[in-house]
């Protein structure tokens, strides 16, 4: 118990980096991952096949393998940013292109009809996507992005073995300082991460819901 | 064809073919342009010129066969963590789907509460977690925490997959005399593993990328190889090693995820299937992203 309380301001420092990496991360891969859908769909070729091979490329890429280009790659060709924006930038690249697919499904599951309509009477292309098909997408989106940013959050903690002192990077000083008490303290962190996955989980789960109910 | 745009008339297809070339001349300019500036000898710090990255000097290692061994061992380690790992996880997989479909409430809300657990927690923070508490070495450490990890969604995608079938199924099981498990077992089950196949297969894939989170407990994967290497041959070849590094992932990446899209065509659901065909189907399906199941009509629930 003592060990629990000691840690408490190292877990909670850790939990504010945490946060932030997942805010700007999160808001990062939302932009480029929408961009990244955008050019997926779009009537261009090159453009779709450029895409295609961004999201193929990144997602058969292992996480850690980005976090380390960024971490110990990118100083030696002269970047001179700290581990945190590298970490950040870093994870918003891995995971834009989930961002992207979660996207393109919901413009998929958009029933081919509502475009077929929209189209039979007259729309162009951006007609046809602005007003019928992405407001329906939008809201089919909703929870599979949340699963992403879920994802996210715990893709966070890979952070921590690349220099920024996230939760996951404080239990390792916790567990040294409390050896007797390891099991208690790295709960203490799965409870920390839980408290973000779980409600974000139940979260989309409401909305999916909710969703089913409206079609 | 899309839908969304008409078969393109003489004028459209000419924008489109300029909109294209344009396009294609950006793409190929940013990647000339990356070239460049990878290729562009650098200034250091302090006032030290070093050599681009594709200069020879920091390529000659290549030839050494001490680093190819390394790579070797690496890849070799790589899989075997990743085989022992699948295998665990498909085990646990089948044996939370029973649990969470279980029809003792005794056994139903504690299965749910661990697969909950562990489908919200950090993959890194479970293979810390073994390998700390459990003292198992880093093999065992990895191979268990991705075990777990997986095996909790593989465990969802299955019982999803349960849910999904017509209660015919099960009901004319129990009037030929079958008893609830072996109902489960011999008629439910193989329909249900039958479905998933191409989610489980790509968590499998997903799998596979995670093994370079056993660098955490320095398990002398493929990542951790780089990493070494860098050590033993300094860092102005640490570009070359990390090229290298990504190379191989991405052959034995991109080789498992055919294999399972082949599969998957092979095996999946078949046409007339009894399933709804809305349920199974999966975004991309992936991630320590994972979690793109689909959570639809209740199927998947989380939290609860």
């Amino acid at each position: 118990m003592d060990a629990i309380i000691a840690v408490t301001p190292l877990y909670l420092a850790g939990m504010v980096k945490t946060l932030q990496l997942l805010v700007i991360a999160g808001i990062g891969a939302f932009i480029v991952g929408v961009f990244v859908a955008a050019l997926r769909i779009s009537p261009v070729p090159a453009l779709r096949a450029f895409a295609t091979a961004y999201t193929e490329l990144i997602r058969n890429v292992p996480l850690l393998l980005v976090l380390f280009f960024f971490a110990y790659v990118m100083p030696i060709l002269g970047s001179n940013l700290d581990y945190f924006t590298l970490a950040a930038i870093g994870l918003t690249v891995y995971t834009s292109p989930f961002v992207a697919e979660a996207v393109r499904s919901g413009i998929n599951g958009v029933p081919v009809g509502q475009a077929e309509a929209a189209r039979s009477i007259g729309l162009g292309f951006t007609q046809t996507v602005t007003l019928i098909v992405l407001p329906q997408a939008g809201r089919m989106v909703v929870p599979p992005l949340i699963n992403v940013f879920i994802a996210l959050t715990k893709n966070t903690s890979v952070a921590g073995l690349f220099f920024v002192d996230e939760l996951f990077k404080a239990t390792g000083p916790a567990t040294r300082d409390y050896s007797d008490a390891i099991i208690p303290v790295l709960l203490y962190a799965g409870a920390l991460y839980l408290s973000i996955t779980v409600p974000l989980g139940i979260l989309a789960g409401y909305i999916e819901k909710k969703v089913t109910v409206l079609r | 064809m899309s839908v969304l745009y008409d078969a393109p008339g003489p004028k459209t297809r000419r924008r489109s073919r300029i909109a294209s070339v344009i396009s294609i001349l950006a793409i190929i300019g940013l990647l000339v342009w990356l070239y460049f500036t990878l290729a562009a000898p650098r200034i250091s710090a302090n006032g030290v010129e070093t050599p681009g990255m594709f200069d020879p000097s920091r390529a000659d290692i290549l030839s050494d066969p001490i680093l190819w061994q390394a790579f070797g061992r690496g890849v070799v380690n790589t899989l075997r963590m990743a085989a022992v790992a699948a295998i665990l996880a498909v085990a646990v997989g089948i044996l939370f789907s029973f649990g969470r479909s279980a029809r003792s409430r005794w056994v139903r809300i504690p299965t749910t509460v661990i697969l909950e657990f562990l489908r919200g927690l950090p993959v890194l923070l479970m293979i810390f977690f073994v390998f700390l508490v459990f003292s198992t070495g880093s093999y065992w450490a990895g191979v268990i925490g991705l075990g777990l990890y997986n095996g909790a969604i593989i465990g969802e995608a299955l019982r999803a997959g349960i849910q999904a079938l017509p209660r015919g199924q099960r009901e004319a099981g129990m009037s030929i005399g079958l008893t609830v498990l072996q109902t489960r077992f011999f008629i439910e089950f193989p329909q249900a593993f039958r479905q998933m196949l191409p989610i489980i297969i790509a968590q499998l894939v997903v799998l596979l990328k995670d093994t370079s989170l056993a660098y955490v407990v320095s398990y002398q994967e493929l990542a951790r190889t780089i990493k070494g290497l860098q050590d033993f041959y300094g860092n102005r070849y640490l570009f070359t090693l990390y090229a290298v590094g990504l190379v191989l992932y991405l052959i034995l990446n991109l080789s498992l995820s055919w294999l399972a899209r082949y599969i998957a065509r092979r095996s999946g659901p078949k046409q007339g299937a009894t399933i709804d065909p809305e349920v199974p189907k999966i975004p991309g399906g992936d991630g320590t992203q994972a979690l793109m199941l689909p959570l639809r009509g209740g199927n998947l629930k989380r939290g609860g």
